[in-house]
């Protein structure tokens, strides 16, 4: 069955990794669609597409989010930092450094999104515990089940911008 | 996955919203956190030829204590919820539903007036409300109505509501001193619905109950309130014997049935087993408030 439908567009700025980008998008495209296919930074990646595992998460104005359950539309004016986002020109942010030191991850699917959040996380506090740590990515599954050194590399991003601050 | 098209509208105000909801009666949908709304999207479960986007008007952000009630505004996330210690310290049931709900990230963007209307018969917050009493708040064409909760729910995804109308916030009533509750959830991994939850809520007079709320999650066709569990407890001295009886009049009043979560049977032993706990634990904390 084919169905018309009516292209109903609108357009967007949003800030994303500190530049501002603008484009005329569907109402309802997709935030994740956006950030992968508008603006090429597949970074961000879909996983279920349902709202569970977090590969897709972005900060929203520093807010973690599923952007796979966000409308580009709803992001116009607002802050977007993607995993592109962390890396300062020339080196790794120090969660990055941590991932990698530590292991934090064995396919990597999960990894831009598991970092998103716990930068979040630490912004929020500083020093966790392993217990806070898990809670908080407790809506970022990895299918690995690598959590063990996910939550290493979190404690050690910790120590390491501690020590930074 | 992409929904189907629709027109968009983010007004700045609630006239605005109303009238554009007046204009597209059924065919619009209210996105205030989306967390439920956009999956269906998705799945074209919902095909609204309108979405209204509520998030940028001003003054439903509200989340404290006005004229000796609570005030839940419409656009206050269950991520503020979970950060509250007004909640945790004076309106027991709902600072313990709150980190339960989804995953924390769902929780940043969540809110508990959108998980109220949207009527999941497995949402946690419509469980919670009915144990400690509240109203909803609705405005529409011809102004502003209180539904009581337990007025709201119909059936699933059913609610008294109007298509024209929209939830601008929730009040609950101060639960006095010597009042605490519990919210006892079963869910197979975080984010999961649950296979079912109690919410409990007791106010204590004299060290005896004097009121008890208990609402049932994932167990029938909306949240279920527990009447006459309730009405066993009122009043009542806080003993094993009336908390075990209070508990299976509370099995008794699910409505459970089989899935890939649980037998009907299974389902109704955990409501028993968590009225228990959520109504001792209650009572435990309420002692010390």
């Amino acid at each position: 069955m084919a169905v018309q439908e009516a292209l109903v567009t609108r357009p967007v700025t949003v800030s994303v990794n500190g530049t501002e980008r603008s484009a005329e998008v569907e109402t309802r495209l997709l935030l994740a669609h956006f950030l992968r296919e508008t603006l090429g930074l597949t970074g961000t990646h879909i996983g279920c597409d349902t709202t569970h595992c977090g590969a897709c998460t972005v900060l929203l104005d520093g807010v973690p989010v599923k952007s796979c359950t966000v409308l580009a539309v709803q992001a116009d004016g607002r802050e977007i930092t993607t995993v592109e986002g962390l890396t300062p020109a020339g080196g790794l942010h120090p969660i990055q450094e941590a991932f990698s030191a530590e292991h934090g991850l064995q396919c990597g699917f999960c990894t831009p999104g598991m970092m998103l959040t716990s930068v979040a996380l630490l912004a929020e506090n500083p020093d966790p515990t392993p217990e806070q740590i898990r809670w908080a990515i407790s809506g970022n599954i990895c299918r690995c089940t690598g959590y063990q050194n996910i939550v290493k590399a979190v404690q050690h991003a910790a120590a390491t911008l501690k020590e930074a601050s | 996955m992409y929904p189907a098209s629709f027109e968009y509208f983010a007004p700045t105000t609630l006239d605005e919203a109303l009238e554009i909801l007046e204009r597209f009666g059924d065919e619009a949908k209210v996105l205030a956190g989306g967390q439920s709304l956009i999956p269906l999207l998705k799945l074209r479960v919902a095909a609204p030829s309108a979405l209204v986007d509520i998030n940028r008007i001003e003054g439903l952000g509200e989340l404290g204590e006005r004229d000796g009630q609570l005030r839940i505004g419409a656009l206050v996330r269950h991520r503020t919820c979970e950060r509250s210690d007004l909640l945790k310290e004076r309106y027991g049931v709902l600072g313990a539903t709150a980190p339960q709900v989804s995953d924390p990230i769902v929780r940043n963007l969540g809110t508990v007036c959108g998980s109220v209307a949207h009527a999941d018969p497995q949402g946690d917050w419509g469980s919670a409300l009915l144990a400690i009493g509240a109203e909803v708040i609705a405005r529409g064409p011809s102004g502003e109505r209180a539904i009581p909760i337990d007025e709201l729910f119909n059936g699933p995804f059913m609610t008294a509501l109007q298509p024209t109308e929209i939830v601008t916030g929730i009040r609950v009533a101060d639960p006095g001193p010597r009042s605490s509750g519990a919210y006892v959830k079963l869910e197979r991994r975080v984010g999961d619905f649950a296979t079912a939850a109690v919410a409990v809520h007791v106010s204590l007079s004299n060290g005896s109950i004097g009121r008890a709320g208990i609402a049932l999650t994932g167990v029938g066709p909306t949240n279920l309130k527990a009447r006459e569990a309730e009405q066993a407890l009122a009043g009542a001295e806080p003993t094993d014997e009336a908390i075990a009886s209070a508990a299976r009049l509370a099995a008794d009043a699910a409505e459970p049935l089989d899935d890939n979560r649980g037998s009907a049977e299974y389902k109704r032993n955990v409501v028993r087993v968590f009225t228990e706990r959520a109504l001792r634990a209650s009572i435990a904390a309420a002692r010390e408030a």
